[in-house]
Order: structure tokens, then C-alpha cells, then sequence
């Protein structure tokens, strides 16, 4: 069974992507869904690099709720700046952050959701000194950022990962 | 109710139209190289978003997969335009 | 002249005009950031809202308009979705990468002169 399906998770996305670019749910598209999720994952085995199993998907959907939330929260926040605030007194600035995570698709997670929330942008990670910079449109206290980053993003994600 | 509904995505186009020309300010203006990338991305979304808007207003589901090459040529021409910024050349 | 197979429901309209109206303001909202805020490091968030937010909003807008008026669950949109939310941070990380390299290049030749 293994050998079939390596990676079980991406076949269930092949067939979900068919069905839903086809719109249908006849037999057929069924069955040439089954084959591409069988097929696909088989061909490019290589191209897969070794990721670590999500081993709680619960604190998974925990994680991407409160990113939700946070993404909305911020998207006003940015908004509201951008209307009634000048360019002027908007104190952008680049912090350096200390992580103790070196789990690269742990990185991955974080970044794309750091990304995703307006008001933060990923500009580097030093492998060398596991410190993380990033951009903020409003910096009010850095240490707040800090505190956020390694608490509500950083020890969720080594634990869906652990 | 149709008639709320049908001037709720007039606004839409026209908001979209207003951001399309936005975009277009700065790709115009924008001083640096990266201000005219950052220009482009947003267009494409706009443009994207103004295709899905469309869809709603002719009520037709073809515009989808307009919507959705759009998505993927944008997100192409974007990081191979980041990373040409970067080194002066797209693959290394 | 929206061509419509049946009349939708009260319900839907109104979660529809909602998310329309919404995702018109913030798509205005982050390009008029694109346009006022002063340096690139500052202008790169303001399109972040109208990819998430603006984009999120139309295309939540879309699927429940045409489930509602198909009489079937259209959630194709779902698609652009996850790709959109997929992507965008990779390219606002790499134009940042860009900017900050071509910044620091920038420095350096000006020492040097």
C-alpha cells in the first residue's frame, strides 16, 4: 500500500484539484483522478524533497485559525494607517528576531504566514546565528514583536512538526 | 434585491478600474526598479480580481479559468522579474 | 443586465453585496498604499491587503453568488484561493530579498566613490 501511494496527502489534493477543475463527479473524471493521484506522486518521487510528517493536524488547524484571524486584524490595522495616517510618522524599521527552530519546513510555515500577514514582511533567516529579520510597517514595541512571533507563531509550529 | 446586487458589483468594477489605474501611477512613477515590480504584481491581481468581477456581472463561469492563468502567469513573472533584480540574471 | 438562471436568495445577496463592498474598499485601500506611502520598504505592505484580504473577500463573494444561483456547490474558486494565498508570500519575500540586496549594492558603491 506504501509503494501505491508515497505520499498520501498529495494524491488526496491531485483528485480534490481534478474534481474541482472538471466540476464534476461522474465516474470517469473519478476514476482519471485515481490515476493521476497514483501517477503523479510515483513520477516525481525525486523532485520531493524529505519533509517531516505533520504529526498534529489539530494544532495545525489551531495555528492557520489564529493566523486567519490576525491576517484580518492587521489588514484593518494597515488600512486605517494608510487613510488617516501621513507617510511621516510611520516608524518602519527592521528588527532581528532569535528562533529556536532549524526545522526547514517549519521555516517554510512560518514565513508563509509572516508573508501573508499585512504589515510584516520576511526579509531574511541566518542559518549561521538561527535569527530571523524581518520589516514591520508600524513598529510600536519591539519586544511585543519578539514575544508574538516566538509565542503565537514559533512553538505552535515545532509542535505540529514534532 | 437584483438591482442592489447588480449596483454593489458596478462599485466593484469601478473600485477595481480605480485600482488597476493606481497601479499604474506607480508603475509609471515609481523610481526604483523594485517600486515597478511591486507595481506589476498588484496589477496582475487587480486585473485578476476585475476578471472574477466580470464573471459575476455576466454570470458566467468561463471567466474562472481566465481568472486562474492570470493567477499563474503573474506569480511566474513576478519571481523570475525578483530575481532578476537580484543577481542580473534568472537562473544561476 | 446580470444574467442570472434563477433569482437569488435574500440571504445570499446580502452576504454577497457584503463581501463586494468590503473587497472594492481594501482593494482601493492597498494600492492607494501602493501610491501615498513614501520608500519601498514601506509601500511593499500595502498591496499584502488587497492580495489577502481583497482577493479572500471577491472570490468568497463569487462562490456564494453562483452556488446560489446554480442550485449546485460551485467552490472552484477554492483553487485560485489556495493558490493565491500559496504564492503571494513567496513573491513579496523574494521582491524584498531583491530590494534589500540592491539596497546594500547601492551602499557599497557610494562608499566606494
Amino acid at each position: 500500500m506504501k509503494s501505491w501511494f508515497p505520499a498520501p496527502w498529495l494524491s488526496v489534493c491531485l483528485l480534490a484539484i481534478w474534481l474541482l477543475l472538471n466540476q464534476s463527479l461522474e465516474l470517469g473524471q473519478i476514476l482519471f483522478g485515481i490515476l493521476l493521484a497514483i501517477a503523479i506522486p510515483v513520477i516525481t518521487a525525486p523532485l520531493r524533497p524529505n519533509f517531516p510528517a505533520v504529526t498534529r493536524p489539530i494544532a495545525l488547524f489551531r495555528l492557520l485559525s489564529y493566523a486567519l484571524v490576525e491576517i484580518i486584524r492587521s489588514s484593518f490595522n494597515v488600512s486605517r494607517i494608510i487613510l488617516f495616517r501621513g507617510t511621516k510618522n510611520v516608524n518602519s524599521q527592521f528588527i532581528i528576531i532569535p528562533l529556536d527552530m532549524d526545522n526547514p519546513a517549519g521555516l517554510a510555515l512560518l514565513s508563509c504566514l509572516i508573508n501573508s500577514t499585512p504589515g510584516t514582511v520576511w526579509v531574511e533567516y541566518f542559518s549561521d546565528r538561527r535569527e530571523l529579520s524581518l520589516h514591520v510597517f508600524d513598529l510600536h514595541d519591539e519586544a511585543w514583536w519578539i514575544d508574538t512571533i516566538k509565542n503565537k507563531y514559533e512553538k505552535p509550529i515545532m509542535a505540529v512538526f514534532e | 434585491m437584483k438591482l442592489a446586487l447588480e449596483i454593489s458589483i458596478y462599485i466593484a468594477l469601478i473600485s477595481t478600474m480605480l485600482a488597476i489605474v493606481l497601479c499604474g501611477i506607480r508603475l509609471l512613477r515609481g523610481p526604483t526598479s523594485q517600486d515597478r515590480v511591486l507595481a506589476l504584481d498588484t496589477l496582475w491581481m487587480c486585473i485578476m480580481i476585475f476578471v472574477l468581477l466580470l464573471g459575476m456581472f455576466f454570470g458566467s463561469l468561463i471567466y474562472f479559468e481566465i481568472a486562474l492563468l492570470i493567477a499563474l502567469t503573474g506569480f511566474v513573472s513576478t519571481m523570475a522579474l525578483a530575481k532578476f533584480l537580484m543577481r542580473g540574471e534568472i537562473i544561476e | 443586465m446580470i444574467n442570472m438562471a434563477n433569482d437569488i436568495p435574500a440571504w445570499a445577496a446580502i452576504l454577497v453585496i457584503f463581501f463586494l463592498l468590503l473587497g472594492s474598499f481594501i482593494i482601493v485601500v492597498g494600492t492607494l498604499g501602493l501610491v501615498r506611502l513614501g520608500d519601498f520598504y514601506q509601500r511593499i505592505h500595502g498591496p499584502a491587503i488587497t492580495i489577502t484580504l481583497g482577493t479572500g473577500s471577491v472570490l468568497i463573494a463569487s462562490m456564494i453568488l453562483f452556488s446560489s444561483t446554480h442550485e449546485r456547490l460551485v467552490i472552484h474558486e477554492l483553487l485560485i484561493t489556495a493558490f493565491v494565498f500559496l504564492t503571494a508570500p513567496l513573491g513579496a519575500m523574494m521582491m524584498m530579498r531583491a530590494a534589500v540586496y540592491r539596497g546594500r549594492r547601492q551602499q557599497q558603491r557610494d562608499e566606494s566613490k
